[in-house]
C-alpha cells in the first residue's frame, strides 16, 4: 500500500491501466494433475500469477505430538520461489509465508472433512512460481482445487478473490501496480455454495460503503472463478 | 447461493465436484462421498455418481485406500518386533500383523527369519479401529508370503473396473498372458508367470490407467 501517488491508475472512462473495468477479473486458467507423483495437484494462472499446488495424503502424522485423536491435521506450506519476483526472495520460510500458510490452513480447515481421517496428516504444498499480486488468493483457490483432485472429502470449494481501492475508487482483483500504489486491499475466501466467508483480511482503510462495494465485487467475482474451477475439475484440461 | 443446483436430482455417471448440490434427499440415501445439508444431497468428492437402488454414492476420480474388514490386500513388511510385523498396505497407517495371525512356523524372536523387512505378503484385513489402525491376518485360504512374480500398483478404484462385467477384463488378461493374476483391494496386483506374460499384463494395466486418465481429462490428455 504505497498510498496516494501521482500515478493515474484509472482513467475518466473507468478503465484501469491494463484495460479492465472496475469489476473485471484477470484471465484465469486451471490445470489439474500436473504433479504425477502427488495424490492431487493443480496449476493455476491468474493474470501473470503462476502457482502450483501438490497435495499428499492422508498419511500418518509425524511427529506424533501433532496427531489429533479425532481428526486429521492440515499441513499447509506456502512458499514463493526465489525467482518469482523481480527482487530475489531469500529461500525458506519468512514471517509473510508463515502467516499466509496459517490463514490458508484455517480457511481450508472449514471445508475439509478432517474428522474422516483421525490421527492423519494432509500435506498441501503451495509453490508460487511467478508473483504479480494476490498470490495468497491464488494459492488458496488452487489448494482447494488440488484437494478436490486428490479425492479429499470437502463440504465445498473455497474461492478467494481480493478487491481494493485505487485513486479513491473500489476495484476488483488488483494487479501489481494497483496493489503497490493503491490505498487498500480486501482479500476474501468465499464458499460459493453456502455464501459463507472463511477468510477475510484488510490492508489499508476503507469506509463502510467502500467495504460493502469491495465485498460485493469479491462475491460476484467468486462465482465466476467457481465456474472455472468446476470446469477444471470435471474436464481436467486447461480452461 | 451458487447456481450449480441439480433440480432433476442426481443422475447416474454424472461428474460432480465437492459442494455440488444434487437435489432433494427425500427419495435417496447418502452413500460414499455424499452428505446431507438442509435436506439436500451434497457431493463431498470429485468423481462420478453411482446410483444403486436408493443409495447415491460417488466413485472418486482419485482415491486413497481406506482399509475395511475382510479386504484382501498385498502389503510390504516395513518393520518388525519380536512378535509383530508392521505392514505397509497403502493406507494412511501401517497395519500390524501379530505373530498369532502370521505363518504358523513363526516363533517369538524369529519374525525376520520368517518374513523379512521389504518382503511382500498376501493378507486379509481382520479388524479396523475407529482411528483407522488395522490388523491383518495370514490365516486363511491362499494367504501367503509372495516369493515370485511382480507386484504392480493402480488406483484402488480401478480394481472395481477390472472386476466388473463378471471379471471379463481380468479373464482376458489372464488368457492373453498365461499368468496368474491376483487383485488386492488396496490397488496392488500380483502377477505371477513367465516374464513375457508379466510384461503383457503390465502393459495392459498401464493402458487401463491411461484410459482412466483420458476419460478423466475429457480426452485431451
Amino acid at each position: 500500500m504505497g498510498g496516494y501517488g501521482d500515478i493515474e491508475m484509472i482513467d475518466e472512462n473507468g478503465l484501469r491501466m491494463d484495460g479492465r473495468t472496475a469489476t473485471d477479473v484477470r484471465p484465469i486458467t486451471i490445470e489439474t494433475g500436473v504433479v504425477p507423483v502427488a495424490d492431487g495437484s493443480c496449476r493455476m494462472t491468474w493474470g501473470t500469477n503462476d502457482v502450483i499446488v501438490a497435495v499428499y495424503g492422508p498419511m500418518e502424522a509425524h511427529p506424533r505430538k501433532i496427531q489429533r485423536q479425532d481428526r486429521a491435521v492440515l499441513d499447509v506450506r506456502y512458499n514463493m520461489a526465489p525467482f518469482s519476483t523481480t527482487d530475489r526472495i531469500r529461500p525458506g520460510f519468512n514471517r509473510r509465508s508463515r502467516e499466509i500458510s496459517k490463514v490458508t490452513s484455517d480457511a481450508l480447515e472449514s471445508v475439509v472433512l478432517l474428522e474422516m481421517y483421525p490421527r492423519s496428516k494432509i500435506r498441501v504444498e503451495i509453490e508460487v512460481i511467478c508473483a504479480e499480486a494476490g498470490t495468497r488468493c491464488v494459492g488458496l483457490t488452487a489448494a482447494s482445487v488440488a484437494l478436490a483432485h486428490a479425492g479429499i472429502p470437502m463440504s465445498d470449494l473455497v474461492v478467494s478473490v481480493a478487491s481494493g481501492k485505487i485513486n479513491d475508487i473500489v476495484v476488483c482483483d488488483l494487479n501489481k501496480e494497483e496493489d503497490n500504489y493503491g490505498e487498500a486491499d480486501l482479500p476474501m475466501g468465499i464458499l460459493p455454495n453456502s455464501g459463507e466467508i472463511v477468510f477475510l483480511q484488510m490492508d489499508g482503510d476503507l469506509s463502510q460503503e467502500e467495504f460493502q462495494t469491495a465485498w460485493d465485487y469479491n462475491v460476484a467475482a467468486a462465482y465466476e472463478v467457481h465456474k472455472i474451477m468446476i470446469e477444471a475439475l470435471k474436464n481436467g484440461g486447461v480452461n | 447461493m451458487s447456481g450449480n443446483n441439480n433440480a432433476d436430482g442426481p443422475q447416474d455417471s454424472q461428474t460432480v465436484v465437492p459442494g455440488e448440490n444434487l437435489g432433494q434427499s427425500n427419495e435417496f440415501e447418502a452413500g460414499h462421498g455424499i452428505m446431507i445439508r438442509n435436506d439436500n444431497l451434497v457431493a463431498t468428492k470429485n468423481g462420478k455418481i453411482k446410483i444403486n437402488g436408493k443409495t447415491v454414492s460417488i466413485e472418486p476420480i482419485h482415491s486413497t485406500y481406506i482399509p475395511r474388514p475382510s479386504d484382501l490386500v498385498i502389503g510390504y513388511v516395513e518393520g518388525c518386533t519380536n512378535n509383530i510385523w508392521f505392514i505397509d498396505i497403502g493406507a494412511p497407517f501401517n497395519a500390524i500383523l501379530p505373530m498369532s495371525l502370521g505363518p504358523s512356523k513363526a516363533s517369538f524372536g524369529s519374525t525376520r527369519q520368517v518374513i523379512d523387512i521389504g518382503e511382500a505378503i498376501l493378507c486379509r484385513v481382520q479388524e479396523v479401529e475407529e482411528t483407522h489402525s488395522s490388523v491383518v491376518t495370514m490365516k486363511g485360504m491362499g494367504l501367503r508370503k509372495i516369493r515370485s512374480g511382480s507386484i504392480d500398483d493402480v488406483d484402488p478404484h480401478l480394481i472395481i473396473q477390472l472386476l466388473e462385467n463378471n471379471q471379463e477384463h481380468l479373464k482376458n488378461m489372464k488368457e492373453d498372458s498365461d499368468c496368474r493374476i491376483i487383485t488386492a483391494d488396496n490397488g496392488r496386483i500380483w502377477i505371477d508367470g513367465e516374464v513375457e506374460g508379466i510384461i503383457t499384463v503390465r502393459n495392459s494395466l498401464n493402458s487401463l490407467s491411461n484410459n482412466s486418465r483420458l476419460l478423466e481429462q475429457g480426452g485431451v490428455a
